[in-house]
Parts: C-alpha cells; sequence; structure tokens
C-alpha cells in the first residue's frame, strides 16, 4: 500500500492531466543553452531571428527537460514512479521562444501490468503542450513504470 | 555522392566521453527531474536503481553538449566535399532509450551516425538528416539511443 496519490491503478486509460502554465524567461533557456547547447539561435536573440526559429528559441532538450519538470510537480513526483525505459518520440513542432507561456497535459493511453515483476505496471501515455497561443510546441510519448497500490488484485 | 560524403552518411563520430558526478547529477535534477533516485543517495539505494543515477534527460542533454562541440570540424570537414553545411534546429526524436542507468561515476562515450536525408519541398536548400545516436559506459555497455532528425542546410 502506497500513500502516493498516484499508483498505477490511478492512471485509467483515456485519464488526462492538465498541469501548469509555466512561463518560459530568456535567462533560464540561454543558461541551459550555455551547458549544453550552445547553438547561436539558442543563445542569442539576434542570431535566433536570423535563424529558421524566428527568435530567442529554446534548445529542444530544454524544452523537454522543462516539459519534465512540470510533470514531475503535476504528479510524478506524488507518484509510485520507477522511472522511464524511454520514449517513443518527440516532435518539436513548434519553438519555444523567451517569454512564452506553456501549458501541459498527459493523456493516459493504455496500460499492463508487468508479468515478471509483481507490483510493477506499464503506464502507456502521450503528453503535449502548447503555448499561450493554443498552438502545440512539443508532443511526445512514452512508457512509465509505476508501483500497484494493491499488488496482485489488478489486471 | 557527394552530399552524402558532405553530411557523413554512414560514417560513426566519437563526440566524446564524460564521467558523471554525483553534484552535477543532483544539479540537473534539482532543476528538471527531481525525482528522489536521481537527488538523494540514501533515496536512491531503496529505489528500483539501488544507487545515485542521472535523470535520462541530463544523459541526453549531455550528449548534445558533446555533439554541438563537433560542429565546428563537422562543417570544416563538408568543405572537403563541396559547399560546407550548416547545422540548424531538431524537429524531433525517435525511439529514446534508456536501457541502463548511468550511475555516479560512469564514463560514457557519445557517439553520432548520420544515416539518411531528404530535400525538404517547404524549405528550398534545407534536407532532413537522420541520426543514429549512442552512449556507451565504460564496460562497453549501451546506455542510451535514439534517432534524432534535424535540420541542415545543404543544398
Amino acid at each position: 500500500m502506497t500513500d502516493k496519490k498516484w499508483a498505477y491503478e490511478d492512471f485509467e486509460v483515456g485519464r488526462s492531466i492538465d498541469f501548469g502554465p509555466r512561463t518560459v524567461e530568456a535567462g533560464e533557456m540561454i543558461e541551459f543553452a550555455r551547458e549544453f547547447d550552445p547553438q547561436p539561435m539558442h543563445l542569442d536573440e539576434a542570431a535566433g531571428k536570423e535563424s529558421l526559429l524566428g527568435g530567442l528559441a529554446a534548445s529542444g532538450l530544454f524544452t523537454t527537460s522543462i516539459f519534465m519538470s512540470m510533470m514531475c510537480d503535476a504528479y510524478i513526483l506524488d507518484s509510485t514512479s520507477q522511472g522511464s525505459p524511454g520514449v517513443d518520440y518527440v516532435n518539436f513542432r513548434r519553438p519555444l521562444l523567451a517569454g512564452d507561456t506553456v501549458r501541459g497535459r498527459t493523456t493516459v493511453l493504455s496500460k499492463r501490468a508487468s508479468a515478471s515483476k509483481p507490483g510493477l505496471g506499464f503506464i502507456s501515455v502521450k503528453h503535449e503542450l502548447f503555448n499561450q497561443n493554443d498552438e502545440l510546441v512539443c508532443d511526445m510519448a512514452n512508457s512509465g513504470m509505476f508501483l500497484l497500490r494493491k499488488p496482485g488484485a489488478a489486471a | 555522392m557527394s552530399i552524402d560524403r558532405r553530411l557523413g552518411i554512414g560514417e560513426t563520430v566519437t563526440l566524446g566521453s564524460h564521467t558523471f558526478g554525483a553534484e552535477e547529477i543532483k544539479a540537473f535534477a534539482r532543476k528538471y527531474d527531481p525525482q528522489r533516485f536521481h537527488i538523494d543517495e540514501e533515496e536512491a539505494r531503496k529505489s528500483v536503481f539501488k544507487a545515485l543515477c542521472a535523470s535520462g534527460w541530463h544523459t541526453i542533454s549531455m550528449w548534445m553538449k558533446y555533439n554541438a562541440a563537433t560542429f565546428p570540424a563537422s562543417v570544416e570537414r563538408s568543405k572537403q566535399f563541396g559547399d560546407p553545411v550548416e547545422f540548424g534546429p531538431a524537429a524531433g526524436l525517435r525511439d529514446l532509450k534508456w536501457l541502463k542507468p548511468v550511475y555516479v561515476g560512469d564514463t560514457i562515450t557519445f557517439t553520432r551516425t548520420p544515416q539518411s536525408h531528404r530535400a525538404l519541398a517547404s524549405r528550398p536548400g534545407w534536407r532532413m538528416l537522420t541520426i543514429v545516436n549512442e552512449g556507451i559506459n565504460q564496460n562497453g555497455d549501451k546506455v542510451m539511443s535514439f534517432t534524432s532528425m534535424v535540420l541542415v542546410k545543404a543544398a
């Protein structure tokens, strides 16, 4: 039995979890880019405007990282998460620009209890990140591992 | 064939090796993925991972750091086979797999292998380059693999 709000059983197929909003500042985008992705369009407003991205735009991996942090705040930290084996796809649909305010949504696609590890289950989800104009900035799908609230009882 | 040579199709580039330290693992995780097994040794020991390990988003971000550092050499090399290529933003990722945990003290060697490319009808002069990327630890075990789709300027 867990005291966490989100265990395997709580992720019902079809359920959506909305989270955010979060406003992304130029400073945090640049700080990330300096360390991990120092391409001019992620570091400098003028270079960003000249690039395909059309402004000071976040590194794709900054986008996925803040996406992750928003999910952690919304439900993962209060869950029985046991990590994730990976991500099926990530699409960067639109640039994430300095000053954008984003919100996210996770939707449960399917789930199954582990055959080999009693008490563990896999949740398949898609995640969407929208900007202040309700435009899709990034979407991805993955499966996460979560402990069951009642091992042995779930299908 | 010269565009294949310019883009290095089929040629694996070793990007560099990085030894992950406890403090950087925790610093990244506190900002972007503060699950207990990424920020606290004691809690990590009790988790499925049995020891502190890096967020998967940290591992792929570190791949990007070493990847970006090789861009000037790749642009320089491309000149031997025609006009220089220019790296643009990523459109997405596929089949991102975190195959094994990256623990404190692990040394991960990152690689990139351009696989294929196609002209973009919507953006004359630009191509979508598909690249297979990996991280291998000091024991020769693959810890991460993924495919990236990146825009490159190469007519």
